[in-house]
């Protein structure tokens, strides 16, 4: 809502409040200014200017030169348009001034005449071209005769007025026109409001003689009223009125429709008018549009109609789409001489719904959406007729013929003394809230403790207790609200296990070096396919997407890891380490039921892992790297134990380096490189990636840690070094060891792997550190050798292994 | 005899002290202190000594043995002084080059915001409550006062995957849950983070996805004076103890009465800059009493409880808080965006 300073001060007085400290006001008050505009800011020396002489320019025909009052003195201008005449009243830029788009006006020569200003357009001073009527179109601006040469011609357009645009909230549609924000405002700055009045003549013909109302869809149309005006000649609009408009970013038409437009900005009430003489009947009738009907709008357009659409018709033809378009038959025209004028309520849904399905969205519409205030449904046509009577000169027929009724709005809302100061934290007193109910122009009864308020149509919003509050509370100042702390019974917060065990998980991943990314849960269907632990059927998707990259929920994290992989290797970025926390999403049977939401752990490693410039070191990522954040995340969730790898072959992946991580024989995740087909593919270089899903990471094992006491006696450490066959796995080979070597194993790790000189081809060495411990004794050389024969012996027998010698 | 050792001591001092590098020096030894030095042959002489002056004598070659001998172990701590210091001259390096570097990961900035937010709010007592990011529609909207066909619905145009479900517009849902959950029984002090989802057009401002922190508290007699206070000190807390809170009114259909709530502008300490619009203030979160409607809808009585609710988008703050201007970086993953958070 575009609200114009000027026209509030035909409301309340202004005099001593400025634009900025009514936004202050309004803002502070709950009712927000966005902005403040002013379209004609900074310009200066524009006057009125009689234009005594005119001649046409000897040098050019298109050109007059004019001999301008423009108080002090007469000043020879050129112009350009040609609407200038003798004893017209124009605004005249004097030299010196600057007009919108940094136009100087300079005193000039052209084509050897001298010209002293410019006599100005609407456009040239700060108007939109589009905004402006058909008629201000390359036309100079024509005054009033009543003003004076010399005088500030900004002040008379009302150009000098400064523009607040509202950002309001649903429940304040009363402020979607002039009255409800001089209502607020006269509220908030407790001064009075002055109400326009509306008195017109009436003749003795009586509309009803001439139009009929039928109403046969009551529920989409509660009230219908029309009243006629006669006699009324249609030309542009007082320059006062189509400023008005265009300040608040409507465009003038003609003076009747100008002023439906004015009334709908005044009193929030969308009235329509038609030409009475084109309407094709003198009947007017409501209904639902037919299967297959057409109308053609005031646009032009020829549109096909839905049958829950409302219309307004002459009894066969629609004549409007009730609350958003007009028809083009029926419409006032330069000749029309007599005008029908509707003003009805229509029901909420019904105009939403039309306005949306035909992509109709005006300033009637939107109103009819968000309700109107009854009371001024009549009151609007009245002061309708009354502009049009004053601007038209049109005689306005006796009566409004009506169908329906207008409901009666009698909203009483309780407030209770005691609850509101314990719901604000506050000590009002009975003046103090009784005061503030008043200025909101409430009718207010006092029955001890507590008021009964009666609550105008204008303020549909206020239906509960709360709402009462929060006006008292909006009026008293959020401000005076004392600053207090909650007295209730005080308790610790804390995470959860689960929430404490994700902040460690990405506190390990962060200490291994990789950087924690979020990408979006919507994605591809083809990349909600890709990656998966285990398979399923198909992901969810939504119905209706905003594009293909957007339309099924992810169901792996790593292709938008991979996307995130490649936008930082072509900005030549090319050691990227990323891991994601977040939900991937798996449909249920029932399809109306949530789906099955898991939190997984997934990342993307490229380019080197570690990398020593000065001295060539050079790590590059490759397997065994993300193998070991993996096993160091299995580690930090206490479930290296549990965890097996296991080679697998995957789509999408090297079928010789990816692994499978498997949990109590079930596949939780996997790791390994991207088949180098796909690397190529996407032009990556070569990726490795991890997922897993979170939540066997993350069980929480509910046994306590207990501390374990230090060995007492020394352990006996022994080397071994196995050959094999190549293809055996190292992990049988250390299974092997661990079983054979019995319950005095402390720790066994393999700390060489060679294959080459000195061994058979087709073998390969694997060379093992053992530590041996026995907690309550000194464990003696020759148990140590015993043990060492039985592991020899199992490998022998198991693997067909031998000891490298 | 005497005069002799006495001789043999100053020889043995000077040749000690003329002794140029370790092996002069154990020449020097050799000369004088060995099995055939010149002390052992003066005691050889011994014999012919008179037994009254054999002990004179022998002590005297033993202060003389012990004179040289110290004088050769201060002479060689000094060589072995002299040699290491050569030695470690020759092992300097430049200590100017860059260190062996440690992996350094980072948290993402949503991440840090987040667990910040969580960690203040656990501080004044509240617990951390999560829910699902796909939700019914029924604790979506219905529950927290939105029924079907509510206008405050087009605010926020969803992402529907049935008829019933769809990506969550808000966190509340979680809210609505909780309080459920509760069954009528105060109080209730819970954060809620997470992943929220609505049909707008991504560009600078706009995300399709983007993370909320919604928190509740409910209990009996919470005042909005209580929600002044929280907010108050939460504020300072985060953005720092010279920030000061003002509450705008405003409207959300699940509090009423409402209040936007504005911090002081960290750039211009509320002076006015373009940052703030030259307001001196910045909107930081949606806040109000809890709606009875919704209380009783979630099975509070609101005769018995009030509370407060209130809502902030963790974007929006990251963006305030680093000076972010482009809510599409947090979803890019670009290293050196993210790289610029490693010491959060």
């Amino acid at each position: 809502m575009l609200v114009s300073y000027q026209w509030l001060a035909d409301y309340i007085d202004l005099s001593d409040v400025t634009p900025e400290e009514v936004a202050e006001y309004l803002t502070r008050g709950g009712v927000e200014v966005d902005r403040l505009h002013r379209y004609h800011n900074g310009i200066e020396g524009v006057v009125v200017g009689e234009v005594l002489e005119t001649s046409p320019h000897p040098e050019a025909e298109k050109l007059t030169v004019c001999q301008v009052d423009v108080g002090e003195n007469t000043n020879q201008i050129i112009c350009g348009a040609n609407n200038v005449t003798k004893g017209q009243k124009v605004v005249v830029a004097l030299p010196g001034t600057i007009l919108p788009g940094e136009k100087n006006i300079t005193e000039t020569t052209i084509r050897g005449e001298t010209s002293a200003g410019m006599i100005c357009a609407l456009d040239e001073l700060g108007f939109s071209e589009r905004m402006l009527a058909k008629s201000e179109q390359d036309k100079i601006v024509e005054l009033p005769n009543d003003t004076v040469p010399g005088s500030d011609a900004l002040e008379i357009l009302g150009l000098n007025d400064v523009i607040m645009e509202l950002d309001l909230t649903p429940n304040r549609p009363d402020c979607l026109n002039m009255l409800g924000v001089a209502y607020e405002l006269s509220a908030l700055l407790d001064r009075p409001i002055h109400l326009p009045e509306n008195e017109h003549g009436v003749i003795r013909k009586n509309a009803a003689d001439h139009i009929t109302v039928e109403v046969t869809n009551g529920e989409d149309v509660p009230y219908y009223g029309a009243k006629v005006i006669d006699e009324v000649t249609v030309a542009p609009s007082p320059l006062w009125l189509q400023t008005r408009l265009m300040a608040a970013g409507i465009r003038p038409i003609n003076n009747i429709v100008d002023i439906t437009n004015y009334v709908l900005l005044e009193y929030g009430q969308p009235l329509h008018a038609f030409d009475y003489d084109r309407f094709g009947s003198d009947q007017i009738v409501t209904r639902r549009a037919k299967q297959n009907e057409t109308i053609r709008t005031l646009d032009g357009q020829e549109r096909t109609l839905f049958e829950q659409d409302v219309l307004i018709t002459n009894g066969e033809e629609p004549v409007a789409m009730a609350g958003v378009m007009g028809g083009a038959f029926s419409e006032v025209q330069s000749n029309t001489r007599t005008v029908l004028l509707e003003t009805a309520q229509f029901d909420a849904l019904r105009v939403r719904q039309t306005s949306k399905e035909h992509g109709l969205r005006s300033e009637a519409s939107q109103r009819f959406e968000k309700g109107l205030d009854f009371e001024r449904i009549p009151e609007a046509a009245e002061r309708a007729a009354t502009l049009m009577e004053q601007i038209t000169g049109g005689v306005v027929l006796k009566g409004t013929v009506e169908s329906g009724e207008l409901p009666a709005f009698e909203q009483e809302v309780y407030l209770n003394l005691g609850r509101l100061n314990v719901r604000l934290g506050t000590e009002l007193g009975v003046y103090e809230v009784e005061t503030i109910l008043i200025r909101l122009g409430l009718e207010v009864t006092d029955i001890g403790e507590e008021w009964r308020v009666r609550i105008p149509s204008r303020r549909m919003d206020i239906t509960i207790e709360e709402d009462l509050i929060e006006e008292v509370a909006r009026l008293y100042g959020y401000d005076h609200i004392p600053t207090t702390l909650p007295t209730g019974a005080r308790s610790a917060g804390a995470l959860t296990d689960e929430q404490k065990r994700r902040r460690k998980i990405r506190r390990y991943l962060e200490s291994t070096g990789m950087q924690e990314a979020i990408t979006y849960s919507l994605t591809s269907a083809q990349k909600a396919d890709e990656f998966l632990i285990n398979d399923h059927d198909q992901g969810i998707r939504v119905l209706m997407p905003m594009s293909e990259e957007r339309e099924v929920l992810r169901r792996s994290l790593i292709p938008h890891l991979l996307d995130a992989t490649l936008h930082n290797l072509n900005r030549q970025l090319a050691n990227v380490a990323l891991f994601e926390v977040g939900t991937v999403f798996f449909p249920t049977a029932d399809e109306n039921k949530q789906p099955e939401e898991r939190l997984h752990i997934g990342g993307t490693l490229s380019g080197q892992w570690y990398h020593y410039a000065w001295n060539g070191e050079e790590v590059p990522v490759d397997f065994y790297v993300v193998k070991g954040i993996v096993e160091g995340m299995l580690q930090q969730a206490g479930k290296e134990q549990k965890a097996k790898f296991r080679a697998r072959k995957r789509d999408g992946m090297h079928p010789g380096r990816t692994a499978d991580v498997i949990m109590d024989g079930e596949v939780v995740g996997f790791l390994g490189q991207l088949h180098p087909a796909i690397q190529e593919e996407r032009g990556l270089a070569p990726t490795f990636v991890f997922e897993l899903n979170a939540a066997t990471v993350f069980t929480v094992n509910n046994e306590e840690l207990r501390y374990q006491p230090l060995p007492r006696f020394p352990s006996i450490r022994r080397d071994m070094a196995v050959v094999a066959d190549a293809n055996i796995a190292a992990a049988e080979i250390e299974s092997v060891i661990s079983e054979a070597a019995g319950k005095w194993l402390e720790d066994i790790h393999l700390f060489d792997v060679y294959e080459g000189e000195n061994i058979e081809e087709g073998k390969k060495s694997l060379a093992y550190s053992l530590l041996f411990l026995n907690r309550e004794r000194t464990l003696k050389d020759e148990e140590i050798a015993n043990i060492h024969e039985d592991i020899v012996a199992a490998l022998k027998t198991r693997l067909g292994a031998t000891l490298r010698h | 005899m005497i005069e002799r050792l006495q001789e043999l001591e100053a020889e043995g001092l000077a040749a000690v002290r003329a002794s140029e590098n370790k092996k002069s020096l154990e020449q020097v030894r050799v000369q004088f202190l060995g099995k055939k030095g010149a002390i052992t042959e003066v005691l050889r002489g011994m014999g012919q000594l008179s037994k009254e002056e054999r002990p004179t004598v022998g002590q005297k070659a033993n202060e003389v043995r012990e004179s040289i001998q110290t004088a050769i172990a201060e002479k060689t701590r000094v060589f072995e002084e002299e040699e290491l210091e050569q030695r470690l001259e020759k092992e300097e390096i430049d200590v100017t080059l860059p260190g062996r570097p440690v992996q350094q990961g980072s948290t993402h900035p949503l991440t840090a915001v987040v667990e910040e937010i969580e960690d203040i709010f656990i501080g004044l007592g509240f617990s951390i409550t999560e829910g699902p990011e796909v939700e019914l529609d029924y604790f979506n909207f219905e529950m927290i006062n939105l029924p079907p066909n509510h206008p405050a619905r087009d605010m926020q145009d969803s992402f529907y995957i049935s008829e019933d479900t769809l990506l969550r517009t808000q966190t509340s849902p979680v809210q609505a849950r909780t309080l459920q959950k509760h069954q009528g029984k105060g109080p209730v002090r819970i954060i809620c983070p997470g992943k929220v989802y609505r049909r707008d057009e991504d560009d600078a401002t706009h995300s399709h996805q983007f993370m909320q922190i919604e928190g509740l508290y409910v209990d009996q007699n919470v005042r909005m004076s209580d929600l002044k206070g929280i907010f108050d000190t939460f504020v300072k807390q985060y953005f720092g103890e010279d920030r000061e809170i003002r509450l705008r009114p405003s409207f959300f259909p699940f509090t009423e009465p409402s209040a936007e709530i504005d911090v002081t502008c960290g750039i211009c300490a509320g002076e006015g800059c373009r940052i703030c619009k030259f307001s001196g203030w910045i909107e930081v979160l949606g806040s109000g009493m809890v709606h009875p409607r919704v209380l009783e809808l979630n099975g509070f009585d609101p005769e018995v409880y009030s509370g407060f609710a209130f809502g902030m988008g963790v974007e929006r703050f990251a963006m305030l808080k680093y000076g972010i201007d482009d809510i599409r970086h947090f979803y890019t993953n670009d290293t050196r965006f993210l790289s610029q958070f490693q010491h959060l």
